[in-house]
């Protein structure tokens, strides 16, 4: 009874510089497409095939010059922590209200046949609206500016939030609820015990999918006539055509967006240490 | 009338009712278990031995007769009555400590008597090193140690197996059955056993009890004599199995006649 072996054979310790070998290599390999890329779009200035984009160096003194400013000092300079603090706080006011809403109502939807049948047809017919067809209505409702660029953020997020959480809760693997009854955990306290626990990687995924896509509409939600936040910054740079300045806020949010995932990502993998498809 | 017996299963029949057909999974299936006896449950699949196991577990209600416990009709699931399945059933968010401690948690005891219990078990089991491990980190040898552990923690009287052991390798599951037949002599439980395999029905039991199919009913059941422990290569333990697998074959062949 005592002998038992290890499922996950010990692998032997590679030599150190193998294994710094092993850690850059994944990094080197990801670089390595941005940067024919970057190349291919330098080249392609350089020769001449378009005057109406700015070459890389030209974007990265702009960037340069948006972040600390000192080079242009224009209506722009040294102002990107004002947008990205507009559009971020945007982002996550959105997407926080979409999963306080989100998550109870999937909970509720997932679990209990009354709400489902009252709330599922209603909901599912106001899903396929896409955010922008909102534009209109939400400028009517809430007016232009911060609060309508809030509300679509809050739109783009709560539905992969919800669906998934329903989805988490809908598909519990039905012994469970058998080896909990025969433990002694019934009714209610099943909700907390098996429920929760069995639907948090699904709703992780929603919350995931609907970070993403508030990163995603803050352009959209932006265009609403804010003075601040990077959707702001490209529609003005549209209007004023710079190029350079736009291409600046599509970086910016392409950065934060990432860098908001993997916060997510890293959160999940601690929370679903227990799970297989989640190695934290 | 003698003593209670734990178990005592009278007329019971069920009839599943899928979309608009009537499937008859048992009927009349009569069995008297008394406290401290290992019963194996042997036959074809689609005999109605699951759906036995789950009528006496409390997941399904009879259609016809009933399911007593030490004489009172069974309500529903029970710490009483503790599950083994084949696919173990364990809870994949809790670690091995907490999957053992789930029963007796759940049952409100308090948090120092849940510790010891758990640990008793757990060391019980040979899982020391693993108590902190989750579910997808184990064999399923092990996950099955835990998953008896769990509901033996929770002071089940009855342990209800479904082929258990099915998933299992030869070597693991010769290993297992010795622990079982262990903690089955050191505790006094009553097991409650299915298996496909008569040297398995044989190995472990005190009585063995033939079902067959269409509709799902006992057909016969037979007293395994042999003294304990039991070699499977012994000449007698030869003649037992030769016996059974011919009464098993039999039944088919008449049958098919
Ligand atoms: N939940 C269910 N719904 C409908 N039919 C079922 C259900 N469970 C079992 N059956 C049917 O009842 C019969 C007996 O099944 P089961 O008790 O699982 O047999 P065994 O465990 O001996 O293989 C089979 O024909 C099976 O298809
Ligand atoms: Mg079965």
């Amino acid at each position: 009874m005592s002998d038992v072996t290890l499922t996950q054979a010990p692998v032997a310790r590679p030599v150190p510089a193998l294994r710094l070998w092993r850690r850059v290599r994944p990094v080197l390999l990801s670089l390595i497409v941005p940067l024919l890329l970057l190349l291919g779009w330098h080249w392609a200035v350089a020769a001449g095939m378009t005057r109406l984009i700015p070459s890389p160096a030209e974007v990265a003194e702009y960037m340069v010059d948006f972040a600390v400013g000192g080079i242009w000092d224009d209506a722009f300079s040294a102002t990107l922590h004002i947008h990205l603090l507009a559009s971020a706080s945007r982002v996550y006011g959105g997407f926080v209200l979409a999963a306080l809403v989100a998550i109870p109502l999937g909970l509720l939807i997932g679990r209990n046949a009354f709400v489902r049948q009252l709330l599922d047809p209603f909901l599912q017919l106001m899903r396929p609206i896409p955010v922008t067809a909102w534009l209109p209505l939400s400028m009517i409702l809430f007016g232009l500016g911060a609060r309508s660029a809030f509300f679509l953020v809050f739109l783009g997020a709560f539905y992969p939030i919800l669906l998934n959480t329903i989805f988490g809760v809908k598909n519990v693997e039905p012994r469970l609820f058998e080896a909990a009854s025969m433990l002694g955990c019934r009714g209610n306290a099943q909700f907390f015990k098996v429920v929760l626990p069995a639907a948090l990687p699904s709703i992780f995924t929603g919350l995931r999918l609907g970070l993403g896509l508030a990163w995603f509409v803050i352009v959209v939600g932006e265009m609403t006539g804010v003075p601040q936040g990077l959707g702001a910054v490209i529609m003005d740079g549209r209007t004023l055509s710079r190029t350079e300045l736009v291409i600046c806020g599509m970086i910016v949010i392409g950065i934060a967006g990432f860098i908001s995932d993997r916060v997510v990502v890293l959160l999940m993998n601690r929370l679903l240490r227990w799970s297989p498809s989640h190695h934290g | 009338m003698a003593e209670i017996p734990i178990l005592d299963i009278q007329g019971v029949g069920k009839t599943y009712v899928l979309n608009d057909s009537r499937i008859e999974a048992l009927r009349d299936a009569n069995l008297t278990v008394k406290k401290g006896e290992f019963v194996c449950l042997i036959g074809a699949s689609g005999c109605g031995k699951s759906t036995l196991l789950r009528i006496v577990a409390g997941f399904e209600a009879p259609s016809a007769g009933q399911a007593l416990m030490w004489g009172k009709p069974i309500a529903g699931p029970a710490p009483d009555r503790g599950m083994v399945f084949q696919d173990y059933g364990l809870f994949p968010w809790l670690s091995v400590r907490e999957n053992i401690g789930f029963g007796p948690a759940s049952r409100g005891r308090p948090k120092a008597e849940v510790r010891d219990t758990v640990e008793r078990f757990i060391s019980l089991i040979g899982l020391t090193r693993f108590a902190d491990a989750y579910p997808h980190q184990l064999s399923g040898g092990m996950k099955q140690r835990v998953a008896i552990a769990r509901v033996l923690a929770n002071d089940a009287e009855v342990v209800l197996m479904d082929e258990p052991f099915g998933a299992l390798d030869a070597m693991t599951r010769e290993r297992l059955q010795d622990e079982l037949l262990e903690l089955w002599q050191r505790t006094g439980l009553t097991v409650l056993f299915v298996t496909h395999s008569i040297e398995e029905a044989i190995f472990l039991s005190d009585r063995v009890v033939v079902m067959e199919p269409g509709p799902g009913r006992i057909a016969s059941a037979h007293q395994v004599e042999l003294p304990r422990p039991r070699d499977v290569a012994s000449p007698e333990f030869n003649e037992v199995r030769r016996e059974l697998g011919l009464r098993l074959h039999s039944h088919h062949a008449k049958k098919a006649a």
